[in-house]
């Protein structure tokens, strides 16, 4: 599904957040990002939906050159992508329901298919009893499974979170792991940068760990692997 | 895909509301420019009115000497008579002219007690040429004929107006510049502040995917709606104050040279002028918008 060869990112300021990456994703994969703060977790999911351009080597998404897509080709390509942040980026001034059919709206889905299709994300987030509260009624963690559920209701074949739990207390954010291990289930691809030890050593999944812009490991079943 | 309109012009309406005050100066900028072009178009109109009846006009008007005696003023019509391209000629003396001017005097008046002790008329023939190409050439013929006072015909009357209007017309064509850009950057001033304060909502939509048309449709509209409530009272004012000006203006033109001085008819420029002005306003709101979208909602 993901193919990089010799990807390099320099930032126009000169820092070079990416060196040379080299790697394969394949469909249905769960993959962790890990590293320090600053070794380029974030930059290498921009690419995916391309927020940024690499400035040398090929990536390949579903075999399209992501690099080399128009800007009219853009829309296209993250409709196949889901995208999740530490902060959420809900709407304040929308219900949960308006918040998640947005992203229907705004690619042209007929009103019927929409409320069908947020209804069964709702259910799968376990907050459709939430559906007419506004996010600030809302605790972190209901947010940002209002944010998953903008993120698959158009049912992307890839999912990328940057630290998703990032805010979130230790409970709320193994509540936050279920629903993205369901996701993953579903068949769906999961790209997640996290800097959350816990999850990723007992949730085993393949670990891709980034020091100063190059990959340092890449384990199936990983550990965290740095030590506080 | 469906039919979005709807949901733009939503979109587009909220943001006009949103900037309350903003708006509000965007699209009185508007009106203001519109208005300006709407009179300036107007006269211009006319003028070009004008100088068609004047490219038409076969009438020239011959002022005899007023030292010349009866028998030298009925030579002057006999030499005119004869001149080749002559199709007509009416005499009227300067007593037929003096009661005529009398009339529009009113009595009573202090001009017309002036007039009344002196006549400061003259003799006054009305030559009319076979054709229009005629004119000039006639009347230049008759300029140097003897006991002629003065020769009078279109291109006199209009080159005057010309001088005048000229002026009128630099300024005007700089004051609505101005203004026009005045109101483009109000206007995409205007739309710059609803793209910040919805650039949590663009970012979400470019993020799931959404066209770029679909993101900037909303503040197009929002544009294209100030342009066209910009236009509106425009349109008004100037359709009515033309007919006004119309009723009050043409019967006095009318009494100076009925065959040039003839103004457009309302019920011929109103349409025309409404459409301008739409169409005018439109753009700016467009062309306002537009660029405000080109700087700001870039992917
Ligand atoms: N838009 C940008 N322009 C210039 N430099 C940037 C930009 N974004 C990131 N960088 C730099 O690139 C490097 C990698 O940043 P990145 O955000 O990818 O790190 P990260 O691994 O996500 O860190 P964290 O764990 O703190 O989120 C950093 O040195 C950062 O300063
Ligand atoms: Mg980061």
């Amino acid at each position: 599904m993901i193919k990089m060869q010799q990807v390099s990112k320099i930032y126009p300021n000169g820092v070079t957040a990416l060196r040379e990456v080299n790697l394969t994703i394949n469909q249905g994969e769960f993959v962790y990002i890990v590293g320090p703060s600053g070794a380029g977790k974030s930059t290498f999911m921009k690419m995916m939906y391309r927020e940024e351009k690499p400035t040398s080597g090929s990536f390949l998404f579903k075999g399209l050159e992501v690099g080399k897509l128009k800007n009219r080709q853009i829309p296209e390509l993250r409709r196949q992508i889901g995208v999740i942040f530490q902060d959420f980026k809900l709407l304040t001034s929308l219900t949960v329901y308006e918040n998640v059919a947005f992203a229907l709206e705004v690619v042209g889905e007929d009103k019927e298919q929409i409320r069908k299709k947020v209804m069964e994300v709702l259910d799968l987030v376990k907050l459709k009893h939430k559906a007419r509260n506004y996010p600030n009624e809302l605790s972190g963690g209901e947010q940002q499974r209002i944010s998953i559920a903008r993120a698959i209701v158009n049912r992307p074949s890839l999912v990328i979170a940057d630290e998703p739990t990032g805010n979130l207390d230790p409970d709320t954010a193994w509540e936050i792991m279920e629903v993205f291990e369901e996701i993953h289930r579903r068949g769906t691809t999961v790209v997640m940068a996290t800097h959350n030890r816990d999850i990723v050593n007992k949730m085993r999944h393949r670990v891709l760990a980034i020091e100063g812009g190059k990959i340092v490991r890449d384990e199936e079943k990983g550990m965290y692997g740095y030590e506080i | 895909m469906k039919f979005n309109g709807f949901r733009h012009l939503r979109e587009g309406a909220k943001g006009l509301v949103r900037n309350g005050w903003m708006t509000f100066a965007s699209i009185s900028a508007v009106t203001v420019t519109l208005l300006l072009v709407g009179i300036f178009a107007m006269v211009m109109f006319n003028v070009n009115k004008i100088s068609e009846n004047v490219e038409k006009d076969v009438e020239i008007q011959v002022f005899v000497d007023r030292e010349a005696d009866q028998a030298k003023i009925d030579a002057v019509g006999k030499q005119l008579e004869q001149m080749p391209g002559v199709a007509s000629v009416e005499y009227s003396s300067k007593e037929q002219e003096l009661d005529r001017f009398k009339e529009q005097l009113g009595e009573g008046s202090e001009a017309y007690q002036s007039v009344e002790k002196d006549n400061p008329l003259h003799d006054r023939y009305v030559v009319k040429a076979t054709s229009p190409d005629e004119t000039e050439t006639i009347a230049k013929s008759v300029e140097k004929m003897e006991n002629i006072d003065s020769v009078e015909y279109g291109e006199d009357y209009v080159e005057k107006m010309f001088n005048f209007l000229d002026g009128v017309r630099v300024g005007g064509i700089i004051l609505i510049v101005g203004l026009t850009f005045m109101a483009m950057f109000l206007i995409s001033n205007t739309i710059k502040v609803t793209i910040f304060s919805r650039r949590r909502e663009i970012e979400i939509m470019r993020l799931v995917g959404a066209k770029n048309g679909f993101i900037r449709a909303p503040f197009f509209i929002e544009g294209l709606l100030m342009g066209i409530f910009g236009a509106l009272i425009p349109i008004a004012v100037v359709i009515f104050g033309y007919e006004a000006t119309y009723g009050v203006l043409q019967p006095q033109l009318m009494s100076v040279n009925a065959s040039i001085f003839s103004l457009i008819k309302p019920s011929e420029l109103s349409a025309q002028i409404a459409l301008i002005l739409l169409g005018l306003g439109a753009f700016i709101g467009v062309w306002g918008s537009t660029t405000s979208l080109g700087r700001f909602l870039k992917i």
